[in-house]
């Protein structure tokens, strides 16, 4: 076999600087070509119309309102991230967040202290997400399905457990329970709790997402998992914990949604488990797995509720309101598709 | 002293004889090619020294030390790495982040264990110098090319020192000038000492890198010489059963 030589010389060794210097695209042009920021700056951009076109929008009011409205569905967004980056879904997590809400409440109502009512929250929701996990990971059934049935079951819990009604009393602890939904005054502004509730989780989901093994780990089953079983990450243990993360984060939104209304009903949370899903897709993670951040669920979640608060201002019907969201979210799909498209040539 | 060493090594699966009384001792820094047509059982010896499974019968040893392996991380532990045909990486992960998946480096932050990302990076991109690869540490896998992915591949099973690495198929989906640089990946790990085994249908590949060469067919050894001593024809009669044992 003979070949002609390769015209260009080819360096024997390569200098270590080169390697470690050369990159495509720093970590700057990644962020500012994500589609995360793209949705920022689109939230940023109506924010500032909207501001210029309605009387009311830009009122300290109403920002507050936006603001808290979408830590509704932010917190449990940012659980539901780490669940999509795996690859997975979970359908129950409305019916999950009424569940908590009437545990907690129910419990308080019984003249039980505040901490029993929200460890018994919490530990609800830990208990699903682990039913769903185990389900998912270990016995491999289809996490749609699991969580449609947990969808169900919880909500009917929730039933069972309030007798189907409206429970607004909440025994000798309940004015400690609705001062956490009350707005914390810093003096030059007021800012809702729920708000900085949201914020931390945000900060150390981040956190755990993007410095630890774990967050790696939760990122390869995505990518990758015949990849990730090959190398020793615990891939089952990995499913297990996302499914009782989100969990957790509906059981917080719960109490926090519980310390604000004031009520819970059986009716609360329904059909919300698909604007957190559309809040994370809108900031980019992808439904296949393997992609995903914390930003973009922030973001996602705040574009669904400006939306939704804005709409009535501008004079729009709340009819049109699923119009709008359904629009913006196949240009998140198609967004992602051209990017892909766009990479392969 | 040979590094590994099968002895009278067979592996069963029910009435199935997959592999039968192969024998054979790989020495440090040799490239041994495995051939053989499908169903040969090269497969099945590959998985016996990876450790997906115990033998039925035989003993394997590494550096005459008589061991026993039911899952894929007792070889591991042992030395023994292997490169997967579809190389286990994860495309939305960097470089360095997949040469260190399920063993990253870590560091104190406060009370916290974090991600040392900059060690890993620095590390990483140790080992693709060594292995004179272009591939950059912090570039995702979906952007690279098929021999930069094996340069990943590979560079993880530099991490832990191995002693043998096997590569399952290295050169069957990626383009002609990529074996080339997939080639010389090999003679880069032979340089260092490792043993390579290389699973492979590519005669021309085999010649080029090759110093000894095993013809498995129906489950029996029936060549194991040096490939100066072989022919391509000769190998092929081996695999076919047109040359029924090698001279």
């Amino acid at each position: 076999m003979s070949t002609t030589e390769n015209p260009v010389p080819k360096k024997d060794n390569v200098d270590i600087a080169d390697v470690l210097d050369r990159q495509e695209s720093t970590w700057l042009q990644q962020v500012l070509g994500s589609q995360a920021f793209l949705v920022f700056i689109a939230l940023i951009v109506a924010g500032l119309l909207l501001t210029l076109a309605t009387d009311s929008f830009g009122t300290s009011k109403n920002l507050f309102n936006i603001t808290r409205n979408a830590t509704f569905i932010a917190i449990i967004a940012i659980g539901m991230t780490f669940v999509i980056i795996t690859g997975g879904i979970d359908l129950s997590v409305g019916s999950v967040m009424m569940l908590t809400m009437v545990c907690c409440a129910r419990i308080m109502e019984l003249g039980y202290s505040i901490e029993i009512g929200f460890l018994a929250a919490i530990a609800v929701a830990l208990i699903i997400g682990f039913i769903n996990g185990v389900l998912i990971a270990y016995l491999g059934y289809p996490p749609f399905v699991v969580t449609l049935a947990m969808m169900a079951i919880a909500r009917s819990f929730g039933m069972v457990v309030s007798n189907n009604r409206t429970i607004s009393k909440f025994g000798p602890d309940q004015d400690i329970l609705l001062a956490i939904g009350r707005p914390l005054d810093l003096g030059f502004i007021s800012v809702p709790i729920p708000v900085l509730i949201t914020l931390i989780i945000a900060l150390l989901a981040g956190f755990v997402l993007n410095m630890t093994a774990y967050g790696k780990y939760v990122m390869a089953v995505g990518g990758n998992e015949k990849a990730a079983t090959a190398t020793g990450v615990p891939v089952r243990q990995i499913k297990v914990s996302v499914y009782m993360v989100v969990a957790l984060t509906a059981a917080i939104c719960g109490i926090v949604r519980l310390s604000w209304g004031g009520a819970v009903s059986t009716n609360d949370g329904t059909a919300l488990e698909l604007q957190v899903i559309a809040a994370t897709v809108i900031g980019g993670a992808n439904l296949a797995g393997g992609a995903g951040t914390i930003f973009g669920a922030l973001v996602g979640a705040g574009l669904l509720e400006m939306i939704r608060n804005s709409l009535p201002l501008l004079g729009i019907g709340t009819n049109w309101q699923g119009t709008f969201i359904g629009t913006i979210i196949l240009f998140a799909i198609t967004f992602e598709r051209v990017k892909k498209m766009r990479a392969r040539n | 002293m040979s590094v590994l060493e099968l002895k009278d090594v067979s592996k069963h699966f029910g009435a199935i004889h997959a592999v039968n009384n192969v024998t054979f001792s790989l020495e440090p820094g040799e490239v041994v090619g495995l051939m053989g047509d499908n169903g040969a059982g090269k497969s099945t010896l590959a998985k016996l020294i990876s450790g997906n499974f115990p033998p039925t019968h035989g003993q394997i040893y590494v550096d005459g030390e008589s061991v026993h392996f039911h899952r894929p991380v007792d070889a591991r532990r042992k030395g023994i790495e292997i490169v997967h045909q579809d190389l286990a990486l994860c495309d939305n992960l960097t470089a360095a982040a997949n040469v260190f998946l399920g063993r990253e480096m870590k560091k104190w932050m406060g009370p916290l264990r974090v991600l040392d990302k900059g060690a890993m990076i620095k590390r990483s991109g140790e080992l693709f110098q060594e292995l004179k690869s272009e591939t950059r540490p912090r570039d995702l896998i979906k952007q690279m090319s098929g021999g930069q992915r094996q340069a990943v591949a590979i560079a993880r099973t530099m991490l832990s020192d191995a002693k043998v690495v096997l590569m399952d198929e290295p050169t069957a989906a990626i383009s002609v000038r990529q074996v080339a640089e997939v080639l010389a990946l090999i003679k880069r790990l032979r340089d260092k000492g490792i043993t390579v085994v290389l699973i492979t249908h590519r005669m021309p590949d085999l010649f080029a890198v090759a110093d000894r060469v095993i013809v498995m067919r129906r489950g029996t050894k029936v060549a194991d010489k040096k490939i100066g001593d072989s022919s391509p024809e000769e190998v092929t009669g081996l695999i076919t059963g047109a040359i029924e044992r090698a001279a």
